[in-house]
């Protein structure tokens, strides 16, 4: 069963279709990466997928429940997180507490304190910011605001990870260490949705990538299909 | 810090027994700009929203005397004032809540007004008459109420600093998209904690009101008493705990003595006091408390 799914989602802007009609699914175990040029309606979709923006249309399933149109924290607490294109800290909440958040509200039961801190110490190993101690957010470079924001998703013990250009603004071994991270989120039995633009990451990283452009699905499939579709060079490269 | 403020609380309560008089009317007045603005902090200096309502919770507080003053024991009241302004807390908030920024100001603005001049139309029409009389109740237990609020405000306010609920609402504070998408229910937690901090500006109006002995919608619904509380906590600084309470012991004891030392120019006075603290003073009363705290204890706090 695939745990996310969508069947003719669709969000207009007045009169500008951002996403109009697409499918979508993920399968438990899978990482797919989500492709387009800016403003083909990816962040959109994000948006609608986790309950920012509620779609006109359409459905959205998660495990089978419908979530089209519930509120964020409820989408959370179901087992979807996510996390922004700029990146969205707590800037001067300190590292850890910035990532306790998640455990203590991001999940359906109730969580005691002592809990939570020992996940949040587990988590902040995970992504590697043992060092930082108990900095305010905003101190951190953008890499490591990165790293606590994927911490804090995963705090709140996803089986489904949304990803929005986590590799965006990174240098070369930021990028190299990001990707790395995506492999071990995946093996922890987390699926993943991840946009990006660097493609050498998302070819590298993704199982089946899905193409955007102008609010429509134009092309879906492995990334050796991807790569070779003539629809999406054009779409990339003008014709 | 919780020592120092159970000294203070033990010298605010022996106050009646060696300063009768004078002195208690003026601390009791100063006890409530305290309540005013450490129930404000509660909500506003959290969550960034800023409120203006304070004067509609307050005069409910002091309406709920004057009708019900009569005919119920003071603790009654004043713990029905409390209920009272707590629910239209929770109305007002449950309507407005998902409004952000400047339009939830104007909106609270605006009800200090709406609800002033309806009551106004009312008593005209109904009674005849614009204002009330209040039950009257001696000084020292006015005094001994307002301190019993002013304790459990401070509680309050200490216990959800500390909880899980504390951390969720600064994190309202600096991005309610993060918090939402962190699994907060940021609307039903901002809902619940407005209709807390009313609780406490409801319950000092029901017992402010009774020193006053007359009110009319002008003196209960006065803007001053939505100001005065966010001028008292910026004066303060809202980075630590002890800032509100400090502002606005200190602003409120300005202002007694200004307006009975200067009463014409009290308000120019007032104004260009704290137009000069704001300028210089941008963390509050507690910048300069914390910096002169650094400069005794060396370089021990630097890294902090």
């Amino acid at each position: 069963m695939p745990i996310l799914e969508g069947e003719g989602v669709t969000k207009h802007f007045g009169g500008l279709a951002a996403v109009s009609s697409v499918d979508f699914k993920v399968d438990e175990g899978e990482v797919v990466g989500l492709i387009g040029p800016n403003g083909a309606g990816k962040t959109t979709l994000f948006n609608l997928i986790s309950g920012a923006l509620a779609p006109q249309e359409g459905t959205i399933r998660l495990n089978g429940q419908d979530i089209t149109g519930s509120s964020p924290h409820k989408i959370c607490r179901m087992g979807l997180a996510r996390t922004f294109q700029s990146v969205k800290v707590f800037p001067n909440i300190p590292v850890p507490a910035n990532v306790m958040l998640g455990s203590l509200f991001g999940t359906p039961n109730r969580v005691s304190s002592a809990d939570a801190a020992g996940e949040t110490a587990e988590l902040l190993e995970f992504v590697g910011l043992t060092a930082v101690g108990a900095t305010p957010a905003k101190d951190l470079t953008l890499a490591n605001q990165k790293r606590v924001e994927v911490a804090r998703a995963l705090a709140t013990k996803p089986e489904l990870l949304l990803l929005d250009e986590l590799m965006a603004g990174l240098n070369h071994t930021e990028i190299a260490e990001a990707l790395e991270l995506v492999a071990r989120i995946r093996e922890r039995g987390i699926s993943i949705l991840m946009i990006e633009h660097i493609m050498k990451a998302i070819m590298s990283a993704c199982d089946r990538i899905m193409v955007l452009h102008h609010g429509e699905k134009i092309a879906e499939g492995t990334p050796q299909e991807i790569a070779a579709s003539k629809k999406v060079i054009e779409v990339y490269l003008g014709e | 810090m919780p020592g120092l403020f159970l000294i203070v609380l033990l010298l605010l309560a022996a106050l009646p027994v060696y300063r009768p008089g004078y002195k208690v009317i003026l601390v009791s007045s100063i006890l409530m700009y305290v309540i005013l603005t450490v129930s404000w902090v509660i909500f506003s200096g959290t969550t960034g929203y800023l409120s203006l309502a304070p004067a509609a919770f307050f005069g409910v507080g002091m309406y709920t005397a004057a009708v019900l003053g009569m005919a119920l024991p003071l603790p009654v009241v004043v713990v029905l004032g409390g209920l009272a302004s707590s629910c239209l807390a929770f109305l007002v908030g449950a309507v407005t809540l998902r409004l952000r920024g400047i339009y939830f100001a104007i909106f609270t603005f605006g009800l200090v007004e709406f609800i002033k001049n309806l009551l106004l139309w009312w008593e005209i029409e109904r009674t005849g008459t614009r204002g009330r009389f209040v039950v009257l109740v001696d000084n020292n237990t006015i005094y001994y109420v307002m301190l019993a609020i002013l304790v459990m405000t401070v509680l309050t306010a200490y216990f959800i600093r500390r909880s899980r609920y504390g951390l969720a609402l600064q994190s309202i504070g600096e991005d309610e998209e993060a918090a939402v998408h962190a699994g907060i229910n940021v609307t039903a937690l901002k809902i619940v904690t407005f209709a807390i901090s009313a609780v406490f500006m409801g319950a000092a109006g029901a017992i402010w009101a009774t020193q006053l002995t007359y009110i009319d919608p002008y003196i209960a619904f006065n803007l001053n008493y939505s100001f005065m509380p966010v001028l008292m906590a910026i004066f303060g600084g809202i980075g630590q705990p002890y800032g509100p309470i400090l502002g606005a012991a200190v602003v409120a004891y300005l202002r007694e003595i200004l307006i009975t030392e200067f009463p014409y120019q009290y308000m120019l006075l007032l104004g260009i006091i704290l137009l000069v603290a704001i300028l210089f003073l941008p963390n509050g009363l507690v910048g300069l408390v914390e910096r002169a705290r650094r400069r005794a204890f060396g370089g021990q706090r630097a890294n902090t």
